[in-house]
């Protein structure tokens, strides 16, 4: 029941972003079902205590691929479908809970937060170029062997 | 003699798509690339770019002396359809379909046009999607409409601020510093459960994601000074969102 709530919720964010970001009409559905897939994987990774670092690597991995899938199927810029799906995955909640204790003077939790929402940032810049270097040695290889 | 304006046209057209793009939210690496393309498919191999986020530097080396032209890009907004047309119209370069005239028509066009949804479609979308990460974020089903509400508004004020006031980091600020109020006056009169839940769903519609996006794109293309500066801008645009947040739990 709950992924399901989680599954139409995400569905629906990712698409309203996309109208946020002014993306093309015919393309909304698709940034929803990028966003779905990747909230989704990040949700049951998390949840199933696979730790949230690992799981959003996980996600934003899975959501580049998913958008460059979508790229070259639809011929349209890749960042239409993966700006998207990211938008979820920002920690967010975490940041705020860093600032929460900043304020409050709790320092030492404060800074452990913080390190660990630019550790989540960086998870999911590791995700999408792990992707892309993957697609860029698919791409070269199938051109035949390198002299 | 006819050939050196035919180069002045092609340079002419390259910069208008490179500028659109530019303007619209595209990273470096396409922008460039679709200059490069379309200058090679109306002859001419040899172009250098330097895009960086505010401003395009393109030269062509051509018949006659090199000509470098320069175009200042001031402001910014996310068109993420512009882009997908500007890309559209240099593969039907590309493929020989379109010629220089006819291209230089389409993007005149098109930097003119205003293809952007609605405003209001756009604040709705803002709010269904906080009220949605609210959700997502394991907040209950009664955060719902307040943090919509609290989206809603965030979404409006920092389009209405940024109109009023140049500096993109203080409407930001203002308008986190607005969520915030708007989600404490709703758990204050009752209308809302978790106050945590409500502010992170409803900040989000700010969050700096195409930003984050295209700065990891942009570095990893090997496009430093851009990626950078993008990096930098998501990285005071979060600070602006967390500064204005935190100024309303100071009062806590």
């Amino acid at each position: 029941m709950i992924y399901i709530e989680q599954l139409v919720t995400s569905f629906i964010a990712s698409a309203a972003f996309g109208i946020i970001f002014n993306a093309p009409k015919e393309s909304l559905i698709k940034c929803g079902v990028s966003g779905m897939i990747g909230w989704i994987v990040y949700f049951a990774l998390d949840i199933n205590g696979f730790g949230t670092i690992f799981a959003t690597l996980m996600a934003s991995f899975l959501i580049a691929v998913v958008s460059q899938v979508f790229a070259k199927a639809y011929r349209t810029p890749i960042i239409i479908f993966s700006v998207a799906g990211i938008i979820p995955l920002v920690p967010g909640g975490l940041a705020y809970d860093a600032m929460r204790n900043f304020v409050e003077n709790d320092y030492s939790i404060a800074i452990a937060l913080a390190a660990k929402a630019s550790m989540i940032s960086g998870a999911i810049a590791v995700g999408l170029v792990f992707s892309e270097v993957i697609n860029q040695v698919i791409r070269r290889s199938s051109l035949g062997p390198v002299k | 003699m006819e050939n050196q304006d035919q180069t002045f046209e092609v340079m002419r057209a390259c910069l208008l798509a490179g500028k659109i793009m530019l303007q619209s939210g595209a990273e470096t690496y396409r922008v460039e690339d679709t200059m490069s393309r379309m200058a090679s498919a109306f002859g001419i191999d040899k172009t250098h770019s330097y895009v960086t986020p505010t401003g395009i530097i393109f030269s062509v080396e051509g018949v006659g002396p090199e000509r470098t032209k320069l175009v200042r890009i001031s402001d910014r907004t996310t068109d993420l359809r512009k882009v997908a047309m500007v890309n559209s119209v240099s593969r039907k370069i590309s493929s020989g379909e379109v010629g220089l005239e006819e291209a230089c028509r389409l993007l005149g066009e098109l930097e003119q046009a205003n293809l952007t949804f609605s405003f209001y479609l756009q604040l709705a979308a803002a709010a269904i999607a906080s009220g949605c990460f609210t959700i997502m974020f394991q907040g209950s089903w009664l955060d719902f409409i307040p943090s919509m509400a609290a989206g809603g508004i965030g979404y409006f004020l920092v389009v209405y601020f940024h109109r009023i006031v140049p500096v993109k980091f203080f409407a930001e600020f203002l308008s986190s510093f607005f969520i915030g109020m708007v989600s404490f006056f709703f758990v204050k009169f009752g209308l809302g459960q978790e106050l945590d839940k409500i502010i992170i769903g409803s900040v989000m519609p700010l969050v700096p994601g195409l930003l984050i996006t295209n700065a990891v794109r942009d570095l990893m293309a090997g496009h430093l000074v851009s990626g950078l500066s993008k990096g930098a801008e998501a990285l005071l645009t979060a600070f602006a969102i967390g500064s204005g947040i935190a100024a309303i739990l100071s009062f806590l």
